[in-house]
């Protein structure tokens, strides 16, 4: 593990005790995330890659295995608020403008009032929903509300980006855009991003490395290494680099799959 | 709006059409015995219009009431003793004293019940327990106990008000404050968020509407337990008094109108807690 390693996991596992018995959401997962790296979790429900992300923020504890995050615990690394997350749902608080949803860890944080007011708009410029500082979240697009929400997690400037699913909910014309406007905003400003997601063009078109995760127990199939140019267009979909990096991703959920069938 | 206009007149028009027919039919068997020692043959007419006008009727015509209502409160000075103004102001007084207490009351506790796990195994099932008693069994004695302390007046019976006013508070309340989605929760988790900046900053404005709609019934109980706490006691000043001063008189028509002020007084109540209701969620910017 060397200084740019963000995330180090190692045998980590994490068994849930229902009342139909064990449910083995993770096993035996190895996994280096440095710092500055695109990466994506993808694969069936099931497979624990929102489990996995959940045990990086410490929203779950893991029940056997080693995991650091900035080479502290994953709750020193909460408590230290070493990252900012997103959720599968906007999550907006109702009764909150965007520009106070956006103020929302700030004041929860200490922020001074000036600085929060610096904060609020340098993200909303980030995320292009300049303008809409008094709008309501009700009065804005599903889209519109997901990148409030990434606004939300960026403006105490966490080095560590942690997304779930944030654009499953929208209609892919709108996921596309918002996926090279995410490009974009991680290449501006140097972030670690774990994105989870079940879209291969997604996952392919966003990282720099795709772990390829499987269901039953939750596990890592494949790790894969994305050699495209950290620029990328959405065009870059149409060339045969991009095409062998999605089929290699395909490749590993269809033997993950069958890996399960003989199991059963 | 328009369009309700129509149909909420014609159920009104029905219901005094019953209430009429119903004034002739509870008050026949009275008014033929007065014809038969007057030795009169009354007309349907004559006969109709009697059963409509009587003293003591069973059953009041609307007009009757209507009437009885004009005398005491816009006819007579606010200070007499036979005002309704001075009987329901009296009655409003204890009731907005007990919900004050309760809404407090009821926040309190479901703060404490969300927040304390042992005391939602502890203090949940007492609050429920609390409910069962009938109001009427329990109020005299909530009086006569703080008299024998020394505590008389409006407080025992903003107390009863309490007692049965705290309760809708603290269910919606406690609904209210575990309304925040775990998704919510979780990201107040992730910005290391203290017990009470959750508190402030999520579950009590998630809770709010729960409050509104708790203290809509919380209102309405609050009358009703400020008009019982007044009916044990032989009180001589509010709503409850007259009720009972009425009954003991055999005067209907002072018992009915006492009746309608009150209804009117809680439907007054209950409008001005949902107008509050309106303007608390537009000034947080989210649509009634």
């Amino acid at each position: 593990m060397s200084e740019s390693t963000v995330i180090s996991a190692k045998d980590l596992s994490l068994t849930f005790e229902t009342a139909d018995g064990p449910v083995h959401a993770l096993s035996h997962i190895d996994l280096d995330v440095e710092r500055g790296e695109f990466v994506s979790f993808i694969g069936p429900s099931g497979c624990g890659k929102t489990t996995l992300l959940r045990v990086i923020a410490d929203l779950e504890s893991p029940t056997g295995g080693d995991i650091t995050v900035n080479g502290k615990t994953p709750e020193q690394a909460r408590l230290d608020r070493a990252y900012g997350y997103v959720f599968q749902a906007a999550a907006l608080y109702p009764w909150r403008t965007i520009a106070k949803n956006i103020a929302l860890p700030l004041e929860i944080m200490g922020y001074s009032k000036s600085e929060q007011e610096a904060r609020i708009a340098a993200n909303l410029d980030l995320v292009n929903l300049t303008g809409f500082e008094r709008k309501y979240p009700w009065q804005l697009s599903g889209g519109m509300q997901q990148r409030a929400s990434i606004a939300r997690a960026l403006s105490f400037d966490p080095d560590l980006l942690l997304m779930d699913e944030p654009f499953g909910a929208l209609d892919e014309i709108v996921r596309d855009h918002l996926n090279e406007q995410l490009l974009d905003l991680w290449a501006k400003t140097n972030k670690t991003v774990i994105f989870v997601t079940h879209s291969i063009p997604e996952a392919a078109f966003l990282s720099t490395k795709i772990v390829v995760m499987s269901p039953r127990p939750g596990r890592i199939h494949d790790i894969i290494e994305s050699d495209l140019p950290r620029e990328r267009t959405l065009d870059i979909r149409e060339t045969p680099e991009f095409l062998a990096v999605a089929h290699r991703v395909r490749e590993g959920l269809r033997e993950g799959h069958s890996y399960e069938d003989e199991d059963a | 709006m328009r369009s309700s206009v129509g149909p909420v007149l014609v159920i009104l028009a029905v219901i005094v059409a019953a209430w009429y027919a119903g004034a002739v039919y509870m008050n026949a068997q009275w008014q033929t015995g007065v014809f038969e020692r007057e030795g009169v043959e009354p007309t349907a007419r004559e006969f109709v219009t009697a059963t409509w006008s009587q003293e003591r009727p069973v059953l009041p015509a609307p007009h009757q009431v209507a009437v009885e209502i004009w005398q005491t409160t816009v006819e007579k000075k606010i200070t007499s003793k036979r005002s309704l103004v001075y009987h329901a102001w009296v009655t409003l007084s204890s009731t907005l004293l007990g919900f004050l207490i309760g809404t407090g009351l009821g926040i309190l506790l479901a703060v404490s019940i969300v927040h304390v796990r042992s005391l939602d195994m502890s203090l949940m099932p007492w609050v429920i327990a609390s409910q069962t008693i009938p109001i009427l069994a329990i109020a005299p004695m909530i009086i006569v106990v703080l008299a024998a302390i020394g505590i008389t007046g409006l407080l025992p019976k903003a107390v009863i008000s309490t007692y049965l006013s705290f309760f809708p508070v603290a269910v919606g309340m406690v609904k209210g404050l575990r309304s925040p989605d775990v998704i919510n929760l979780d990201l107040m988790r992730t910005y290391n968020a203290s017990a009470a900046q959750t508190f402030w900053k999520l579950r009590w404005p998630s809770a709010l509407p729960y409050l509104f709609t708790s203290m809509k019934v919380a209102i309405a109980i609050s009358l009703v337990g400020a008009i019982v706490g007044e009916l044990p006691t032989g009180a001589v000043a509010g709503l409850g008094a007259r009720l009972l001063t009425g009954s003991y008189y055999g005067q209907t028509i002072q018992i009915w109108s006492a009746l309608f002020v009150a209804a009117f007084l809680a439907a007054v109540l209950v409008t001005i807690v949902g107008m509050a209701h309106r303007l608390v969620l537009r000034r947080m910017g989210m649509a009634a």
